[in-house]
């Protein structure tokens, strides 16, 4: 309890009171303008609680006058960058392709925005520029499985390959060694012929066995020059590309056990105008037909 | 009131008393609407607790630390939307203890990876990134295709879990070890591992045992993709 309150000499300020052994203790106010800050920041504070949604109750919240959400924000932004766009991705969705092409200011709109969604989408398999991964289609190639036209590639893009989609690009090569179809003797002997007679490295070798294999089994797909079939997504073989790479492991092991590649399908999260945009820019980077 | 601080300052037992109290109507408000607000997680449709090989999968990303450099949220700004997709509610981690939301962004967010990549590519990458994304920084995780998936425990996973709210009924609890063998192995019949765990991906797997990078390509494969945004908006959302 304060005691004895008592103007101190030489500051001019009241002590508390309490002594200890001869002690006092000044009692100084806070600084004026820092409680003029104080009060306003509460002020402040309340302001904010009436605005804003703060004060949660029994089963739900006060929304506040302003009625601010994030959620309802972002949606704005993202519709006004629809409605930025909308009179060329309106046209890139609407117009055929040719169309497209003809007009240069709406093709460079459609070049770059393929080109920032493949950064995006594309290019963690299919490299930067469409270069191709071991297992995943170099599109610059030109090497194309499922068809190389503009309308090949959107259909390619927005329904996938082996994708979930009930309208997706889809083959399966048999299992010929897994399933012992060949035995591992028939399979180094079609390898063999593969190899000579598609891959250019015939050196002398006698394939007629593995060409009769070839005939039997594999012509119907991949067709009797090695040429492919772009209807059933069997790749070219006579060609200087090669999805598994070009060694002639990865022909027996395609034959033996052949891996089934997944592209899944981007019509579930691109808009068919990005397609498109992304289709134009695909074809554009020296693959397209 | 400011009389009674000597008092206060004078029973050291009612300092501590008055000291729980003003500390403890601080905690209520904010916790005790959490019990009743409704709006806190959202009511949507197609959100199911993970499957065993998800959970197993889930339990191997908390285990390697892939939170320090993925985040799994998709904040409500223009960019993140244009980029990963719809941005990430409340509902869609309700069944994880603890939440992958993550800080460090160091890694592309994961919220919506699920589906976006092949089974194959995420393999690919997890063995070594740099091989399909030469500019990628992560490092490798080839081990995890070499380790086999401890899968003994996983009904006492499963039963851990639903003592802290997530509803695994009896019957997920008795089929995890099969579910989660046949979420690894394309040619078993998938029917009642899909009816109990609806959009779950099966992975390839190798063929004689399930290794712990069949769960976290599983895992990776879910995420994002249970809830079906297409049928929702802000205003429903917002209750």
């Amino acid at each position: 309890m304060p005691t004895k309150i008592e103007k101190d000499a030489i500051s001019g300020q009241d002590t508390t009171g309490h002594e200890w052994d001869g002690l006092k203790e000044l009692n100084t106010p806070l600084p004026k303008w820092w409680v003029y800050v104080f009060f306003a920041c509460i002020a402040w504070a309340a302001g904010l609680c009436v605005l804003y949604p703060s004060i949660p109750y029994g089963r739900g919240y006060f929304h506040g006058l302003l009625g601010y959400s994030s959620r309802r924000n972002v949606d704005a932004d993202v519709a006004k960058l629809v409605d930025q766009r909308k009179d060329s991705m309106d046209k890139i969705a609407a117009m055929p392709f040719d169309a497209i092409k003809a007009d240069p200011a709406l093709m460079e709109v459609a070049l770059t925005s393929g080109r920032i969604t493949f950064a995006d989408n594309c290019q963690p398999c299919h490299g930067a520029g469409g270069g191709g991964n071991p297992g995943y289609p170099a599109l610059a190639a030109g090497a194309w499985i499922w068809g190389g036209t503009l309308t090949d590639i959107q259909q390619t893009v927005t329904h996938g390959i082996r994708s979930a989609d009930p309208d997706a690009r889809n083959s399966a090569m048999p299992r010929f060694g897994a399933d012992g179809t060949l035995k591992p003797a028939e399979i180094e002997a079609v390898a063999d012929y593969v190899w000579a007679t598609f891959y250019g490295h015939a050196e002398g070798k006698d394939v007629s066995a593995g060409a009769k294999i070839f005939a039997e089994n594999c012509a119907a797909c991949h067709g009797d020059q090695g040429q492919g079939n772009r209807d059933m997504g069997a790749p070219k073989l006579a060609s200087k590309v090669h999805l598994y790479g070009d060694s002639r492991e990865a022909i027996v092991h395609q034959v033996n056990l052949p891996r089934q590649g997944v592209m899944p399908n981007w019509g579930t999260r691109l808009s068919p105008g990005t397609i498109k945009a992304v289709s134009l820019y695909v074809h554009s980077l020296g693959g397209g037909e | 009131m400011f009389i009674r601080h000597e008092f206060f300052e004078k029973n050291a037992i009612f300092l501590l008393i008055g000291t729980l109290v003003t500390i403890a109507i601080g905690g209520i408000v904010e916790i005790v609407p959490l019990f009743t607000i409704e709006t806190t997680v959202e009511h949507v449709d197609g959100m199911r607790p993970y499957s065993p090989l998800e959970l197993r999968g889930r339990d191997i990303y908390v285990r390697e630390g892939c939170y320090l450099c993925h985040s799994q949220q998709i904040r409500t700004l223009r960019d993140e939307v244009e980029r990963y997709g719809h941005y990430s509610i409340a509902a869609e981690s309700m069944y994880d203890h603890p939440f992958q939301w993550g800080s460090k962004r160091i890694g592309p967010d994961l919220a919506r990876v699920g589906g976006k990549y092949s089974n194959d590519w995420h393999y690919a990458h997890l063995h070594n990134a740099q091989a399909v994304v030469p500019e990628s920084i992560m490092p490798h995780y080839g081990f995890l295709a070499e380790t086999p998936l401890e899968t003994d425990d996983i009904q006492s996973r499963m039963k851990a879990l639903r003592t802290v709210g997530v509803p695994y009924t009896d019957e997920d609890i008795a089929n995890a070890k099969a579910d989660l063998l046949t979420q690894a192995n394309p040619d078993a019949d998938s029917a009642k591992l899909m009816g109990r765990y609806p959009k779950a991906n099966i992975v390839p797997g190798n063929g004689h045992e399930v290794t712990e990078a069949d769960a976290l390509v599983a895992y990776l494969q879910m995420l994002g993709t249970l809830v079906n945004f297409a049928d929702t908006s802000t205003e429903r959302l917002q209750q």
